[in-house]
């Protein structure tokens, strides 16, 4: 892993990109990295564009500024490919994880010529399977980890188990559809 | 032996709180800052602390309380933002005139309007002359720091003063990021427990707090604040050095990132000294001298220190996260320039308003500081000593 690795989130408020970036983060501290999770905050309201960071180093960090040159990208909902410039500034050596089920040529059009490496997932599915609703966040998690190297599965998953018992102490019966959610997404990433 | 944890600011402030565990809180909730009290509400609501917490209508009442408070004799807390302070203005000058040394934690945020939840200084650039004392922190561990650190500073009996810790507004206050927390009992040890010489509820010694002072005696209790700011100095360092023993991080007036050989300096405060710092490495990669001088103690000002670290630089550059409104330049570098003039130093310094209203602040921006420095150094030339970072010029 390289010293400094940056990740910008895209969203829609309401999707859980935020959470999503700061469990990223978490999990990267649980494995002894130093982490910055932060969004960018605007008028925040269901539906609308949000972004969020991450840097991951394996020194301290002192940086304090938003991302402008993405290790990775992460785009939450497709449907910001149509108003979002998800690739600007993002590096060809790096690549974009994305929750679509539009093909190959359909994401190409929309990456403004990207020329990194284009991963796609479809977290619709992988959410609707293993918790029974809409909640892009935890399959988007596991593919970035996934993609970005920045721990290994095992560690990932045995973090995250340990995330979810705290998080869900009041409803245990969702960990085991959140763990499953991750599980698959891990395997179903895929390079497009 | 410190914890490793990772937390956001408001969340490290919040923490320090709990294990300072004050006999009041009275806050009112703002954006940045209202997770602080918001979190500190659990705490009192869970008994992890026994703090009376005081849900008031106003940060004007919020203040108000937190000096009824301190002038009964106890130890009070509260946390504002922005329009927050504005309200309490009245209050700030009462509390720091009473020498109540109430602490507070200011999470920075432009003053509206129009309106803007978003972070610059312009909140605590209004209470520069009012007799707070104002520690800066550069991440959430300086804030959770200079928290533990700021009761032995406020209390001292030379000092008796207010005092605020600053921390900017969303960049450290909603940034997740890895700190080094103290034990419960450590803290405890090194806060102490609050002994102050006279306060309301000591029957053995009837007093009133805040009368009528007229001519005969307002001038004198004014340059008594202004000494006990004086004296100020010196019990900060004193605390600096004993915080350090327990700790282990050390702090002092202001951190001089990389000064030993420096041309090109830049002086700033709160989250953009790290930037700076990483900016500053990167040019020292391409062998040019940046140095970077983090402000932490804004009041008391510590002039000649700071006009001596800056001595040796070529060419000065001071960021103001607040405009002055003066035609002159930010407040930072009317102070700055004004300590190098006292103490005879002469070193081409130039003044940046930047940041404003969050307008955020990239290692780009920073580099083009270095590069203007690296001009004037050159040159010695300065057309225009009051400029602009970031703005659109369109």
């Amino acid at each position: 892993m390289n010293n400094l690795i940056e990740i910008r989130w895209h969203g829609r408020g309401g999707q859980g990109a935020k959470t999503a970036s700061l469990l990223l983060a978490d999990a990267a501290f649980n494995t002894g990295k130093y982490i910055q999770g932060f969004p960018e905050y605007g008028p925040e309201r269901m539906g609308a564009p949000i972004t969020a960071y991450n840097r991951i180093s394996t020194e301290p960090i002192t940086i304090h500024s938003n991302i402008y040159e993405p290790d990775y990208v992460v785009v939450v909902d497709d449907t910001l490919l149509e108003s979002v410039d998800v690739t600007a500034g993002l590096k060809k050596t790096g690549a974009i994880v994305i929750n679509t089920t539009k093909d190959a040529e359909y994401l190409k059009q929309h990456l403004n010529g990207y020329e990194g490496e284009i991963y796609k997932i479809d977290a619709r599915k992988i959410s609707l399977e293993t918790l029974g609703k809409y909640f892009p966040n935890t399959p988007m998690l596991a593919a970035i980890v996934k993609v970005s190297k920045v721990m290994t599965d095992e560690e990932f998953l045995n973090d995250m188990k340990g995330s979810f018992k705290h998080k869900f102490a009041k409803k245990p019966e969702v960990i085991e559809g959140n763990m499953k959610a991750l599980e698959i997404a891990l395997k179903e990433v895929e390079k497009v | 032996m410190s914890i490793r944890e990772r937390l956001s600011g408001n969340e490290a402030a919040a923490t320090a709180m709990k294990q300072i565990n004050p006999d009041v809180v009275a806050a009112f909730p703002i954006t940045p800052s209202t997770e602080i009290p918001q979190y500190f509400s659990t705490f009192v609501s869970n008994g992890t602390v026994d703090t009376e917490f005081v849900a008031v209508e106003s940060e004007h009442s919020a203040m108000s309380a937190c000096i009824g408070a301190e002038a009964a004799g106890g130890r009070a807390m509260t946390a504002t933002s922005a329009n927050g302070l504005s309200l309490m203005w009245e209050m700030i000058y009462i509390a720091s005139s009473l020498r109540l040394p109430i602490v507070m934690s200011l999470v920075n945020r432009a003053v509206s309007g129009p309106l803007n939840i978003h972070n610059d200084h312009s909140d605590a650039m209004g209470v520069r002359d009012s007799g707070w004392i104002m520690l800066f922190s550069e991440n959430n561990q300086e804030a959770y720091d200079n928290l533990l650190m700021a009761h032995r500073i406020a209390e001292n009996s030379k000092v008796r003063l207010p005092l605020m810790v600053c921390q900017d507004g969303f960049i450290t206050s909603h940034s997740i990021e890895n700190i080094e927390l103290e034990e419960d009992e450590t803290v405890k040890k090194f806060v102490g427990t609050y002994k102050p010489e006279h306060y309301l509820l000591n029957d053995k010694e009837p007093i009133a707090m805040g009368p009528l002072d007229l001519q005969a005696y307002l001038f004198e209790h004014k340059a008594q604040q202004a000494e006990a700011m004086r004296n100020a100095k010196k019990v900060i360092l004193e605390v600096a050095e004993e915080f350090e023993k327990v700790t282990g991080r050390k702090y002092s007036f202001f951190e001089e990132y990389k000064m030993e050989d420096a041309e090109l300096v830049i002086v700033c405060m709160n989250s953009t000294a790290g930037t700076a710092k990483f900016t500053a490495d990167k040019l020292r990669n391409e062998g040019i001298k940046a140095g970077v001088l983090k402000l932490r103690v804004f009041r008391p000002f510590p002039a000649e220190e700071i006009a001596k670290a800056l001595s040796k630089a070529k060419a000065i550059a001071i960021l103001d996260k607040a405009d002055g409104l003066n035609a002159v330049g930010g407040p930072l570098f009317t102070d700055v320039t004004s300590a190098m003039y006292v103490n005879n130093v002469k070193v081409p310094t130039v003044n940046y308003i930047y940041g404003i209203g969050g307008r955020d602040t990239k290692s780009d921006d920073i580099e083009k500081v270095y590069n203007d420095l690296q001009e004037i150094a050159k040159s010695g030339n300065i057309d225009n000593p009051y400029r602009y970072l970031g703005l659109r010029r369109e």
